[in-house]
C-alpha cells in the first residue's frame, strides 16, 4: 500500500528526501552536535520556519484544496503555544520555587509552593492565584492533548455554525478574522488568566533539562522537521484519495458535491477541525523555540501572512505550501534583519526594515495577478506540464462554456 | 405500477410571485416522463423542490414506498435517498479527471470516514470503466474533465449521474448543445436507464421528446396543464394556446 502510494505521488518522497538531507545538514553544521557553523539562533530560526511550513501545509488543506479562506489558522496556532508554555513556565518555575524554599527552616507546605509559583507566574498582572484555564498546567501528558484538543474544539464548535448556517465565501474569511481578533482581544486583557499582553515567556527553557540551547534548539529542530515529515504525509495522504476528490469538488462546486450525495458541511468541518488541530501542533513546537507567547501572535495579520504564503508558494500543491512558507519567511526576517544597506535614491530613502512589508504586499499582487500557481507552479514549466489550450475565447457565462473553436466545428 | 415519487399540491412563491402553484405530479419505479413548458413555467423551480434545494410553502412530496416526505431532509440526504440530478449547463468538476469525477459520483458510502480510507475496488474500477464506455469517454478517463468538449462534458454528467445508480433521475435538458448523433445516443441512454428507473426529462425540443417516446407533463404558471401522450397534449386546445401557438 506504501509503495503504490509513494510511486503514485513521487513528489511526497523528494518532498521527504529534501527534508531529511536538510535536517541532517542543518545539524552537522550546527553549534550542537556538528562543526559550529551556523548559530544557535540560525537553528531555532529554521526550526520555526518549519513549523510555519506545517502550519502553511494545514492552511493550504483548509484553502488550497477545500477552498475556505480561513483568517483563523494563527489563532489555533498561538493557542497551541499557549498550551505547551502554561506547562513549560509552570513546572520551570516550581523547580526554582521549591529549589529556593528548600533553604529555609522548615519544609515547605504544598499549599505554599503553588502559592509562590503562582506569585511568580501572575505577579506581573497584579494576581497571584490560578486562573481556572491553569487547573492542568502541572501535568505535561494533559497539557500536550490541550495543544490538540483546544484549538480541535474551538475550531469544531466555530465550524459547526458557520458551516451550518452555510456561510461561504468572503463572509465566512471575515467571520473566521473577527473569532481570530475576539480571541486576541480576550487573551490581551489581564484578566483572562493568560499574563495578558506579557504572555507566557521563558519557554525556551526546558525545566529540568541541563543540556545547553546550543543542543535544546537541535532536539526542536529534529521534532519540528518530524512533525513537518508528518504533516506533509497526512496531508498528501488525505488529499490524494476519494476524500481528496470530494474537498477538491467543495472548493470548485460545492452544490453539486451536495446533489452527488455528499454531507459537504461534516467534510468542511472536518477539514477545519484537522487543520486546526496540526496548526495547534505546529504552534507548540514553534513558541519554544520563539521563547515567547503573547497575545500580540494572534492578531488578524498573522492569518493574512499566513494567506500570503500560501499564495505566494502556490495554493493546492503542498509543496507550494512549505516553498512559501520558507521563502517568504526567510526573507522576511533577511529584510528586516537590518543587515541589508538602506537604498538611497535621492531625496527618498529605502529603509528595507520598513519598506519590507511594502515589498511583500506588491509581491502578493503580482503573483495573484499574473502566477496564480505561485512559486510552485514553476515545476509545472519544468515538468512541461500547461493548461490545455482551449482556443478561443469562451462563448458563455463561464470556464466550462463551449469555445469558439469548437462552437464552429 | 406502485409510485416512486408523489408530489402533491405544492406551491412556492418568490417575493409573491408564485413559482409553483397547486402542483401534483407522480412517478412509478420504471417510468419515463418528459416535462414541457414555456420559460418560466417552474421546471427548474420544480425539480429544486424535489432535491431539497428550495423548501415549498405548503404541499407533500413523498418518496418510496414507504412514502417517506423529502421537506426535511437536506440535499445531500435527498441524494442519498435515490434522487440523481443533471443540471442544465454540465456541472463537472473540471480541475479532476474523468475517473476521478465518476468515482466520486460511484454509488458507495458517503461519509467523511468512509470516504477516507475509501480505496477503489476491483469492482468499481470496473463499473467506471464500464461506464465510460457507455458515454464513449473510454479513452479520455485520464484527461481532466476541464479538457472534454461541451458535449462529452454533458456525457460526462450523464455518466456521473449513472454511476450514483438512483432511483429517480432529473435530467435537464439534457441534448442542449448537441450535434444529431450526440442526441440519438443520449435518448439511447436515458430510454435504457428508463427500463429500471424512474426518468424524468426536462426539455424544450419537440423533436427530442418525440425521440424519448413517453407520456408528457405539460407545466404552465407553475401548474400541470395536461398530462398524456404527446400527440395527445399537442392536440391540447390550451396547450397550443400558451406553449405551441407562441
Amino acid at each position: 500500500m506504501r509503495n503504490s502510494f509513494v510511486a503514485r505521488h513521487p513528489s511526497v518522497l523528494a518532498f521527504l528526501a529534501l527534508l531529511a538531507l536538510f535536517t541532517l545538514g542543518v545539524s552537522v553544521l550546527s553549534e550542537g552536535f556538528g562543526i559550529g557553523l551556523i548559530s544557535t539562533s540560525f537553528v531555532k530560526t529554521l526550526g520555526k520556519t518549519l513549523c510555519l511550513c506545517l502550519i502553511a501545509v494545514a492552511m493550504d488543506l483548509i484553502w488550497g484544496y477545500c477552498g475556505i479562506l480561513s483568517l483563523g489558522h494563527f489563532a489555533f496556532f498561538g493557542l497551541g503555544g499557549y498550551m505547551i508554555g502554561m506547562w513549560l513556565m509552570y513546572e520551570r518555575t516550581r523547580l526554582i520555587v521549591e529549589g529556593s524554599l528548600a533553604q529555609g527552616a522548615l519544609p515547605p507546605t504544598e499549599q505554599e509552593i503553588v502559592d509562590a509559583i503562582g506569585t511568580q507566574i501572575f505577579g506581573v498582572v497584579g494576581s497571584s492565584d490560578f486562573p481556572l484555564v491553569w487547573a492542568f498546567a502541572d501535568s505535561l501528558v494533559l497539557q500536550l492533548a490541550m495543544v490538540v484538543l483546544v484549538p480541535g474544539l474551538l475550531a469544531l464548535v466555530f465550524g459547526w455554525l458557520a458551516f451550518r448556517s452555510r456561510v461561504t465565501g468572503v463572509y465566512l474569511s471575515i467571520l473566521t478574522q473577527a473569532m481570530t481578533l475576539a480571541l486576541a482581544l480576550y487573551l490581551f486583557q489581564n484578566d483572562s488568566g493568560l499574563r495578558g499582553n506579557n504572555g507566557l515567556s521563558g519557554l525556551q527553557n526546558l525545566p529540568g533539562v541541563e543540556a545547553p540551547q546550543s543542543v535544546v534548539s537541535l532536539w526542536f529542530f529534529w521534532a519540528s522537521a518530524l512533525a513537518l515529515g508528518l504533516g506533509y504525509l497526512l496531508a498528501a495522504w488525505i488529499v490524494s484519495g476519494k476524500f481528496g476528490s470530494v474537498i477538491r469538488g467543495i472548493r470548485d462546486n460545492e452544490a453539486r458535491v451536495r446533489f452527488l450525495g455528499y454531507s459537504v458541511e461534516i467534510y468542511k468541518l472536518a477539514v477545519f477541525t484537522l487543520t486546526a488541530c496540526i496548526a495547534g501542533i505546529a504552534g507548540a513546537l514553534y513558541y519554544p523555540q520563539a521563547g515567547i507567547v503573547n497575545p500580540a501572535e494572534i492578531a488578524p495579520i498573522a492569518s493574512i501572512y499566513l494567506a500570503v504564503w500560501v499564495a505566494i508558494g502556490g495554493r493546492g500543491r503542498l509543496y507550494g505550501a512549505v516553498i512559501g512558507a520558507a521563502f517568504v519567511s526567510l526573507v522576511s526576517s533577511w529584510f528586516t534583519g537590518g543587515q541589508i544597506p538602506d537604498l538611497v535614491l535621492g531625496p527618498l530613502e529605502v529603509k528595507w526594515v520598513d519598506w519590507w512589508t511594502i515589498v511583500l504586499g506588491l509581491s502578493f499582487v503580482l503573483v495573484t495577478l499574473f502566477a496564480p500557481s505561485g512559486i510552485g507552479g514553476l515545476f509545472d514549466l519544468w515538468q512541461g506540464r500547461r493548461p490545455p489550450d482551449r482556443h478561443g475565447a469562451d462563448l458563455g457565462p463561464d470556464a466550462g462554456a463551449l469555445r469558439e473553436q469548437e462552437a464552429t466545428e | 405500477m406502485s409510485t416512486l415519487l408523489e408530489v402533491s399540491g405544492v406551491s412556492v412563491s418568490f417575493d409573491g410571485f408564485k413559482a409553483i402553484n397547486n402542483l401534483s405530479f407522480r412517478i412509478g419505479q420504471a417510468e419515463m416522463r418528459a416535462v414541457i413548458g414555456p420559460n418560466g413555467a417552474g421546471k427548474t423551480t420544480f425539480m429544486d423542490i424535489v432535491t431539497g434545494k428550495t423548501r415549498p410553502d405548503e404541499g407533500r412530496v413523498l418518496w418510496g414506498e414507504r412514502s417517506l416526505s423529502l421537506l426535511g431532509l437536506s440535499e445531500a440526504q435527498i441524494a442519498r435517498a435515490g434522487i440523481g440530478r443533471k443540471f442544465q449547463k454540465p456541472t463537472v468538476f473540471e480541475d479532476q479527471s474523468v475517473h476521478e469525477n465518476l468515482l466520486m459520483a460511484l454509488q458507495g458510502p458517503r461519509g467523511p470516514w468512509s470516504v477516507l480510507f475509501y480505496r477503489p475496488k476491483a469492482a468499481d474500477l470496473a463499473r467506471v470503466g464500464e461506464l465510460a464506455t457507455e458515454i464513449g469517454l473510454a479513452d479520455h478517463l485520464p484527461r481532466k474533465a476541464g479538457e472534454l468538449s461541451h458535449g462529452q462534458k454533458q456525457w460526462l454528467e450523464i455518466g456521473m449521474l449513472l454511476a450514483q445508480d438512483p432511483r429517480l433521475l432529473l435530467v435537464d435538458e439534457p441534448a442542449a448543445g448537441m450535434t444529431p448523433e450526440e442526441r440519438e445516443h443520449t435518448t439511447a441512454i436515458l430510454v435504457e436507464a428508463a427500463k429500471t428507473r424512474a426518468v424524468v426529462v426536462v426539455e424544450h425540443d419537440m423533436e427530442f421528446v418525440r425521440r424519448l417516446n413517453c407520456k408528457v407533463t405539460v407545466l404552465h404558471e407553475g401548474a400541470v396543464l395536461a398530462e398524456g401522450s404527446l400527440d395527445h397534449v399537442t392536440a391540447d386546445k390550451r396547450v397550443i394556446d400558451v406553449y405551441l401557438g407562441r
